[in-house]
């Protein structure tokens, strides 16, 4: 039996036998071997490596905080509102579980948006990590979704037309769209039975499906290891006696002391934003959600929390005037490729969706077309690995081009962030559009720019000081 | 027969039908999970029409009314709100009401005031574009979404335009017009919202 041939385990005092037992039934040294004191990591982790471990916390966060608010909140539109005031103002220290609960959601988006950033700079995506930004990639996702569900169950005005909107935006959908939004609904306006089962999502199917991606995305981790700033691979320089790393120190204790001190001081950060900032300006709890739901009127001001707003900018740019620009965008595009790829089946291939998309942006209203880049904006990242063809990974040894095409996507999703908290004009329309425009330019264009970036050479070795 | 290389035809057939007929199953029963997701017996009837008095709606007001769970806009149109109306007709998409006719614009309303009697304009509330419930902009002028303005609704969500007929204007995020609703008039004072009654 396998079990006998274990060793005991040593080096914990009394504990010993307790352990040893333990671990003849269940692989427990192992798995702490292979998942922390004998996980090598690259040495030179940087600030942008502390977003992972604060996002995981903030998630720990939302499910303890959610588990307590969901012991007093109420998922029926007639009592909803008046459960999450009931938790605000009567339940013992319901407005501290509820404000860290509504913080967290926005540092989560924070960290989730840093952590991803991390990816761009460094090239944490590139061969052989695409699978695990793919799995980053649907966690993003779900916590899109997760927050969406989420922000409809206080019941407020922008809980109610926030969901009024999303949920419409399926019904652009051509043929199926008008009954997959009833579908989705559960009735022809967003109603109690669509905050019911939004609830349901909220608190179990979202949570179940979040929580086993960030079980893939570490173990799709801990089999590539981890990339670094210098996104060169420690692994092809071993200790040629131990097999470690030469470049590598164990996950712990040194870096889950890094990353508790990075926990220390998000906690402090994130206490400041509860006890004094929680609405943060209207940032974070909308003013107008503090206004129960009433279907019959729209605020005079809706836009979506912060972390959305990005791409509801990029839905509201595209107009009929728009499609222009949409249309000069797929015909330089196809020529692009067609010029570039040598199979003919492909030239083929690629002038033929160009044609199938053109004859779409007249068959069918604007209104498609901006759903379908916005939901295309959120999902274009899943793309990165294969768009990106620099030969060095890391931001630090790529050339101008790559680094000025960042800094204008950086300077376009911050714009349409902020576009997409205020009011429609003219003049704000086509800063989005432009923004819109330079936003989908930095990934289409990447498999160009990436190629012909005068790039400096990767080092040997990490690099530290 | 013991010989790992060969596969056992009859078996692995045996395997792929079961697999085939279990996940039929799988599908068969995953519908009625589906299908609980529809709106439920009690929410499809709650789709009775509705009454509207307005007897007391003064030229140049408005009335909400609600219908299937969406506001109904009762306006009352004076003389020079219907003058706006013949005014937009260069600036609206679908002046005509042209577009989905069986779908946004009865019969009786595909006139250029969108309505059974000129002065009364009965419309959803709820833009074409995203569902939110536009705002009223009743007076011309200048307008900071539009210069030279007629009077309408402005939706804030995108920035669609309708104006006094619920007419959407061109290059807005809104591909439609506002829907004009199933109505009849019961009498000079009451609609009866959600149904249109023969020889009213």
């Amino acid at each position: 039996m396998a079990a006998a041939e274990k060793q005991p385990v040593t080096g914990a005092g009394p504990l010993n036998g307790l352990l040893t037992w333990v671990d003849q039934r269940f692989p427990l040294v192992s798995t702490w071997k292979e998942h922390m004191s004998e996980y090598y990591a690259p040495k030179n982790f940087n600030f942008w490596y502390y977003f992972g471990s604060l996002a995981l916390f903030v998630l720990v966060i939302q499910i303890v905080t959610g588990i307590f608010l969901t012991m007093n909140y109420k998922p029926d539109a007639a009592q909803a509102f008046a459960s999450v005031e009931y938790i605000m103002r009567e339940v013992p220290w319901g407005w501290w579980i509820r404000y860290m609960h509504s913080t967290g959601a926005s540092f989560f988006f924070i960290c989730v948006y840093l952590h991803m950033f991390r990816g761009m700079l460094y090239g944490s995506y590139r061969k052989p990590r695409e699978l695990l930004w793919v799995f980053g990639m649907l966690i993003f996702l779900c916590l899109m979704a997760e927050a969406f569900f989420g922000y409809l169950l206080p019941w407020g005005q922008m809980s109610y037309w926030g969901a009024q909107v999303i949920v419409n935006l399926f019904d652009a959908i051509p043929i199926i769209g008008p009954d997959l939004a009833i579908w989705i609904r559960g009735d022809y306006v967003v109603s109690d039975a669509t905050l019911n089962r939004f609830f349901a999502y909220h608190v179990i199917a979202v949570p179940l499906a979040l929580l086993a991606l960030v079980g893939a995305h570490l173990l799709a981790l801990h089999e590539v290891g981890s990339s670094n700033p210098d996104g060169v691979e420690i692994g092809k320089k071993k200790d040629p006696k131990t097999g470690i790393p030469l470049d590598g120190v164990a996950m712990h204790p040194y870096y889950t002391v890094k990353d508790t001190f990075g926990v220390m001081v998000f906690l402090l950060v994130f206490s400041i934003v509860v006890f004094f900032a929680p609405e943060m300006g209207g940032y974070f709890l909308e003013h107008n959600n503090f206004i129960p739901a009433d279907p019959l009127k729209t605020p005079q001001h809706i836009a979506p929390v912060w972390y959305f707003t990005p791409y509801y900018s990029i839905l509201r740019a595209v107009t009929e005037e728009f499609m222009w620009v949409l249309a000069a965008g797929v015909i330089g595009m196809a020529g692009l490729i067609i010029w570039s790829v040598e199979r003919a089946a492909i030239k083929v291939a690629v002038a033929a969706a160009a044609l199938v998309l053109l004859g779409g942006f007249y068959a069918l209203d604007p209104k498609v077309w901006g759903v379908a880049l916005m939901g295309l904006s959120t999902m274009i990242f899943f793309l990165l690995p294969w768009l990106d063809r620099s030969p060095v990974k890391s931001i630090r040894y790529k050339g101008p081009i790559t680094k000025a095409a960042l800094a204008l996507f950086v300077i376009a999703f911050i714009v349409l962030g902020y576009l997409g908290t205020e009011t429609v004009t003219e003049g704000r329309t086509l800063a989005a559009q432009i923004g819109t425009a330079v936003y989908f330019l930095f990934f289409f264009l990447m498999p160009w720019y990436s190629r012909i970036d005068p790039c400096l050479p990767e080092p040997e070795r990490v690099t530290s000081k | 027969m013991n010989d790992p290389s060969k596969v056992n035809r009859s078996r692995r057939n045996l395997v792929i039908a079961g697999a085939g007929v279990g996940g039929a199953a799988a599908i068969g029963t995953a519908v009625p999970f589906a299908a609980s997701m529809l709106p439920s017996e009690r929410a499809q009837a709650l789709g009775a029409p509705v009454e509207a008095d307005i007897g007391q709606l003064a030229p140049g007001e408005k009335l909400t009314v609600e219908w299937r769970g969406q506001p109904v806009w009762i306006v009352r149109r004076t003389q020079e709100m219907l003058e706006g109306i013949k005014k937009a007709e260069s600036k609206v998409a679908d002046p005509k009401s042209a577009r989905k006719k069986s779908e946004l614009t009865p019969e009786y309303a595909r006139n250029e005031y969108r309505s059974r009697k000129p002065e009364y304009l009965v419309v959803v509330g709820i833009c074409s574009h995203l569902g939110c419930s536009p705002q009223d902009k009743f007076k011309a002028g200048a307008e900071a979404f539009e210069r030279d303005w007629s009077g309408g609704f402005y939706c804030s969500c995108h920035g669609s335009l309708f104006d006094l007929a619920g007419r959407v204007y061109k290059n807005k995020p809104a591909p439609d017009n506002l829907r004009v609703p199933p109505y009849s008039y019961l009498s000079d004072t009451r609609i009866l919202i959600g149904e249109d009654k023969k020889g009213a």
